[in-house]
């Protein structure tokens, strides 16, 4: 005789996501999203200058999540898509 | 008038029965272990023989071999039903076997009787015959006993009433069935799907979770709490099946969820705990009348294994926290080294044996309130050994000597810590007359590093020394950033000098505040 067994799971199979297609050129506006690991600040201000020597046609906005150790605040994820039209999000350490 | 639920069956010839047929019907359900079943099966086929063209016959047997044994002991006119399955019985409320009914050609009851009463059967009868005065029936009702109790019925033996009333149509049970093959093994399918912690877990069949919820009065279908990374919504349902994989009693239930609830708050910031790479997992702190009531376990061995309780109620938490939330080490849990309270952590306070106030009385509780306090904690416990001094100073300062180097001997200011004292370590602050407050300033107050030491500290990071720089090279600065971050609690033996020491993670709403939950609210 088989036996029954109850799902333990949420039963909610994660939506498999694509990549965005990547665009020919960067244009429009890119965030830098410092996510408050010790050091991100530098690494992002390095990046910023490395892109505004490279792709002088972008404007560049910076962020900043309140605590690494949780996700980004919604509010804060929703301005930075409005806004934008790249994000880098940057680890550091 | 009540009406016997539609069924379809199939009898002893391999023949499917529909039930109501198109005309009047006598239903009688029968087990052949019963001896009143037994004596009524003659009088049935005398019925039948008389009004087999008036009546549909639905004789009703409650196992596939009994009927067997029945069919070839009695050889009745008639075939029997096998509801071995024993779902008409239970869909029916049958307690007691024989239960005979007589029904209309819709399904509606016309007459009801259980056991055996001669005089009952015997007008039963009479009044089946009345309408035609041609039948005779040959029941020799002088023969028959006047009374006979019936049996119960096998649809309400404790063996299958769970099962019968987790498969019902009515079960509070909603989560997603699973079918195992025949020939899977249930413990190597947990593994197989990816459900366990590594080590085996009990299989949650329908039947277990059923008994589970018996542990509370909350609907099954009430959400307690929304558990990232999945953020998902987590019932009191789903908690009970991984409850039951970990091993947990019913009576257990209430605690898991209360923590449950407690890990899943921004305060907490469970998803933060489970992604770090520091290892951080909950540890659970019991305080109140409940401990004694699940025989927690707060003396000898208590931050380790042996109690059911202990082991169960924490394993639980994290079995909610990888299979509903869906933290799993290589997704969003990240730990470098991970540790062992990652499979299990949760203990009870010594309360009767400490000298201070309880812990959840330190949070605002009422000491008569159970609750679960929920930590974040990297590592641990270890040991901090004093076994030669009496004096409460030296101790407290041995403490707070021992928590210099935790993470690292130049992470200051900070960090947070968990201290459970052991009895005799609580005998010797009890005698110095040191209160919790004064211990926590006394462990800060040990703790502490100059400046100067710490800017010649072996690991002094850039960032670091820059910052330093900005101070005079004699200000001390304590391990932890505020006193308020050391939590100390009673437990262990009554023997050894010792307290253990548990390795906090990042404090404040940075990272996870200690979040306490009343165990009442989820009873």
């Amino acid at each position: 005789m088989s036996v029954t067994l109850l799902d333990p799971t949420n039963e909610e199979v994660p939506v498999a996501r694509q990549i965005t297609p990547r665009p020919e050129a960067i244009v429009g506006k890119v965030a830098l999203v410092d996510i408050a690991k010790r050091r991100s600040d530098e690494f992002l201000d390095r990046l910023q200058e490395a892109m505004e020597r490279r792709l002088p046609q972008v404007e560049i906005n910076r962020y900043h999540k309140p605590t690494f150790s949780k996700p980004a605040p919604t509010d804060l994820r929703k301005e930075i898509k409005k806004i934008n039209d790249f994000v880098v999000i940057g680890l550091a350490d | 008038m009540s009406v016997i639920t539609s069924f379809t069956l199939e009898d002893s010839a391999g023949i499917e029965r529909n039930f109501p047929g198109t005309r009047p019907a006598l239903v009688c359900f029968i087990k052949e272990d019963c001896p009143t079943c037994r004596l009524v099966l003659p009088v049935l086929a005398a019925i039948h023989d008389s009004l087999a063209t008036e009546l549909d016959f639905f004789i009703i047997g409650q196992t596939s071999s009994g009927n067997s044994q029945l069919m070839s002991e009695f050889n009745p006119p008639f075939n029997l039903l096998d509801d071995s399955a024993l779902k008409v019985a239970f869909t029916n409320d049958i307690e007691i076997v024989p239960q005979v009914f007589l029904t209309d050609s819709s399904g509606h009851v016309l007459v009801e009787r259980s056991g055996f009463v001669r005089e009952e059967w015997q007008e039963m009868v009479a009044e089946l015959l009345e309408p035609h005065p041609s039948a005779t029936c040959t029941v020799e009702w002088d023969s028959l006993p006047s009374w006979r109790p019936g049996c119960g019925s096998l649809s309400v033996d404790p063996l299958h009433a769970e099962r019968l009333k987790a498969e019902a149509e009515n079960s509070p049970i909603r989560a997603r069935r699973i079918e195992m093959g025949s020939q899977d093994d249930e413990f190597e399918f947990m593994f197989d799907q990816g459900f366990t912690d590594g080590l085996p877990v009990i299989p949650p069949t329908p039947q277990r979770v059923l008994r589970m919820l018996q542990g509370t009065s909350l609907d099954p279908q009430k959400v307690i709490a929304t558990m990232p990374p999945n953020m998902a919504k987590v019932t009191v349902e789903k908690v009970a099946i991984n409850a039951v994989m970990a091993g947990c009693r019913p009576e257990y239930l209430p605690v898991v969820m209360a923590a449950v609830d407690a890990v899943c708050t921004d305060e907490f910031n469970i998803h933060g705990v489970m992604a770090t790479t520091m290892g951080a997992s909950p540890v659970m702190i019991v305080n109140g009348p409940i401990r004694h009531l699940l025989k927690m376990n707060m003396g000898l061995g208590a931050l380790g294994q042996g109690n059911r309780a202990n082991a169960t109620i924490g394993r639980a938490l994290r079995l909610v926290i990888r299979n509903v939330g869906g933290a799993k080490p290589g997704g969003t849990e990240r730990s470098t080294f991970s540790n062992p309270m990652k499979f299990t952590m949760c203990f009870a306070e010594w309360e009767e044996r400490s000298s201070w106030d309880p812990f959840h009385v330190d949070r605002g509780f009422d000491a008569n309130d159970s609750v679960v306090t929920t930590l974040a904690m990297s590592a641990g416990p270890t040991l901090i050994l004093d076994e030669t001094t009496t004096e409460a100073p030296v101790v407290a300062a041995a403490s707070g000597e021992a928590t210099k180097g935790m993470f690292n001997a130049n992470w200051y200011a900070s960090s947070n810590c968990l201290m459970v004292v052991s009895p005799e370590h609580n005998d010797v602050f009890k005698r110095g007359k040191v209160s919790k407050s004064a211990l926590r300033r006394d462990i800060q107050k040990a703790s502490e590093k100059s400046v100067q030491e710490l800017i010649q500290g072996p690991s002094a990071s850039p960032e670091q020394l820059a910052s330093l720089a900005q101070l005079p090279t004699d200000r001390r600065i304590g391990k932890f950033g505020s006193e308020d971050h050391i939590e100390i609690v009673v437990a262990g033996s009554e023997a050894g000098k010792c307290t253990a020491f548990f390795h906090g993670w990042i404090p404040r709403s940075m990272g996870s505040i200690p979040v306490s939950r009343k165990i009442d609210d989820y009873m």
